[in-house]
């Protein structure tokens, strides 16, 4: 147990000090992306648009914005350093370690998630100089934050278990998240798209994530809560147990 | 076994495409042994290591590390074992310190105590003052310290090598050897497989060796260079030698840089030899193996 917890902590501080030591690759791009939406789409454009679901325009993208910024960190920071350490052979420090699966799974996803976190409070943090932020359930911001941020941590985990080359981690989040996320209902309500569009948006799960962030920011989601919590909570823990059992397997890792 | 570090027990391994890498292997290596592992490029020497650091399945058999089983009592097994392997598999862009005490904690050794074994490690292979060097940055001979430091950090019984000393330059070789006969002698098993046989002969005194797959020998050093029936030695005389006689036991050729190279049976002295040419008034200034003892033997076991 003690060299599980021990080797666990090991691993957090290391992927700590790498977001810390190269902050303007791992902390700031996202900052930059998000604050140029609050600017074009929030205050430019978004001024001509008026009231979005009783909200102003940039007040309705705020949580969107944020859970993007979330999940594109998460997934990428996970991928990159898993199939870094694949590519460069010093994933064997940890194979040939005493510690289980498990314990090196969560170190990895620990990485996603903190630098997941410190992204979303961020651009939280700059998007107060557009807005007032309204909150209106705290305790559900911190656990939707880190709930997305791990389930896109898995998501980069097993991107990263599948990846042979470099090309394999950037196909994803180009072709398959981005998309997904800008019709995930983060510039607009899936209420003013017409019934097929809206009922096609329903089988895009980053639709979800966004809305129970917008409830807890806002308090207005265009599905119900519970029924997103609950895919979330699914999701999670369908990829949690697909990336242990390819794990336990030595998929991509073991000769 | 009691006093074996490592007892493998018909070993098998198929790999993906269907090439069988070890053909049902038994070995034992004794607690405290400096044992060598030698066998040409593709014997199974690697899958062996492999196997044993569980970065490579094996299809069958057996192997206990210690006592622990690595299938039953995997996490056991594995902290006593320290791994050197045979490429360079650091972060490239972590400093030297960080790599070794990150090392520690995947053993479940402590922060604080990481660093004062990393600093000890480090001073004592010479590269304290690379500790804030990211490894990518440090050469060839520094890379291969710093595997061995991060092999060594969570105190092991066990270290496996797997050609620690490629590429590295001979005076830094000989100063690695030194470092690990004085491991040696503390206690630490070491098994090592090199390309180097003259390094096999220096250090280890148990030596395997496997070839496609199976172990072709098993045995004590000296025992296994009494095995050798004939030795090839290289004379330098005081003149040119026009003919060269004959002697028996012995054939003489002559090489190209005009010495004598002459293979001796184990029928015949080297003073009988040397006293023979006399009496043909050539007189041997020199005299020198052609190779090492050892690599002389394996060449032939391997080539039979």
């Amino acid at each position: 147990m003690k060299v599980q917890w021990i080797g666990f902590l090991t691993l957090m501080r290391k992927e700590v000090v790498r977001v810390f030591r190269i902050w303007p690759q791992t902390l700031l791009p996202s900052v930059m992306t998000t604050t140029l939406y609050f600017v074009i789409f929030g205050n430019f454009m978004g001024a001509k648009m008026g009231q979005l679901e009783g909200f102003k325009y940039i007040d309705f993208i705020i949580p969107g914005l944020i859970m993007m910024a979330v999940i594109t960190t998460s997934y990428s920071n996970v991928s990159a350093t898993f199939f870094s350490a694949k590519f460069q052979r010093n994933i064997d420090e940890l194979l040939v370690s005493p510690m289980k699966n498990h314990t090196i799974l969560l170190g990895h996803l620990s990485g996603g998630i903190i630098r997941g976190c410190l992204v979303g409070i961020l651009v939280m943090a700059v998007s107060l100089f557009f807005t007032d932020i309204h909150v209106h359930n705290f305790s559900l911001i911190i656990i939707t934050m880190f709930m997305t941020s791990l389930l896109f941590s898995l998501g980069g985990f097993l991107n990263g278990l599948y990846a042979n080359k470099f090309d394999d981690i950037s196909i994803i989040p180009t072709f398959i998240l981005t998309p997904l996320t800008y019709l995930g209902g983060v510039f607009y309500s899936v209420n003013l798209l017409p019934d097929f569009w809206r009922t096609i948006s329903l089988f895009n799960p980053i639709l979800y994530i966004v809305n129970i962030f917008r409830f807890s920011v806002l308090g207005i989601s265009d599905i119900s809560i519970i029924t997103a919590s609950l895919y979330m909570f699914v999701t999670v823990v369908v990829l949690w147990a697909i990336c242990l059992t390819l794990l336990n397997r030595g998929f991509g890792i073991r000769s | 076994m009691k006093n074996s570090a490592i007892t493998i027990k018909h070993l098998k391994k198929i790999y993906a495409g269907g090439f069988q890498a070890l053909k049902n292997i038994s070995l034992d290596v004794p607690k405290g042994a400096f044992f060598g592992l030698l066998g040409p490029n593709g014997a199974g020497k690697s899958t062996i290591i492999g196997i044993l650091c569980s970065l490579i399945n094996k299809t069958a058999g057996s192997v206990e590390i210690y006592g622990h089983d690595i299938d039953k009592d995997w996490s056991e097994a594995k902290k006593n074992l320290g791994i050197v392997p045979q490429e360079f598999n650091f972060n490239i862009f972590e400093p030297c310190l960080q790599i070794i005490t990150n090392q520690a904690g995947y053993y479940g050794v402590p922060y604080p105590v990481a660093k004062q074994r990393a600093e000890h490690l480090l001073k004592e292979l010479g590269l304290w003052d690379k500790r804030y060097t990211p490894s990518g940055k440090l050469s060839g001979g520094m890379k291969r310290r710093l595997m061995i430091a991060r092999a060594l950090v969570h105190q092991p019984k066990i270290l496996i090598l797997d050609e620690p000393t490629a590429g590295v330059d001979i005076s830094l070789r000989r100063s690695m050897w030194t470092f690990l006969e004085k491991q040696n002698k503390n206690g630490l098993t070491i098994i090592l497989t090199t390309h180097y046989l003259e390094e096999a002969e220096q250090l280890c005194e148990t030596i395997a060796i496997i070839d496609k797959g199976i172990i072709i020998e098993n045995m004590n050093k000296v025992d296994l260079l009494k095995k050798m029936k004939c030795e090839t030695f290289i004379l330098t005389t005081e003149a040119d030698c026009i003919g060269l006689p004959q002697i028996d036991n012995a054939s003489l050729i002559k090489n190209n840089d005009g010495d004598i190279e002459v293979v001796v049976n184990d029928a015949l002295s080297i003073t009988k030899l040397i006293s023979d040419l006399e009496k043909q008034n050539i007189i041997v200034k020199r005299i020198q193996n052609k190779s090492s003892r050892l690599e002389e033997l394996f060449v032939r076991m391997v080539e039979s």
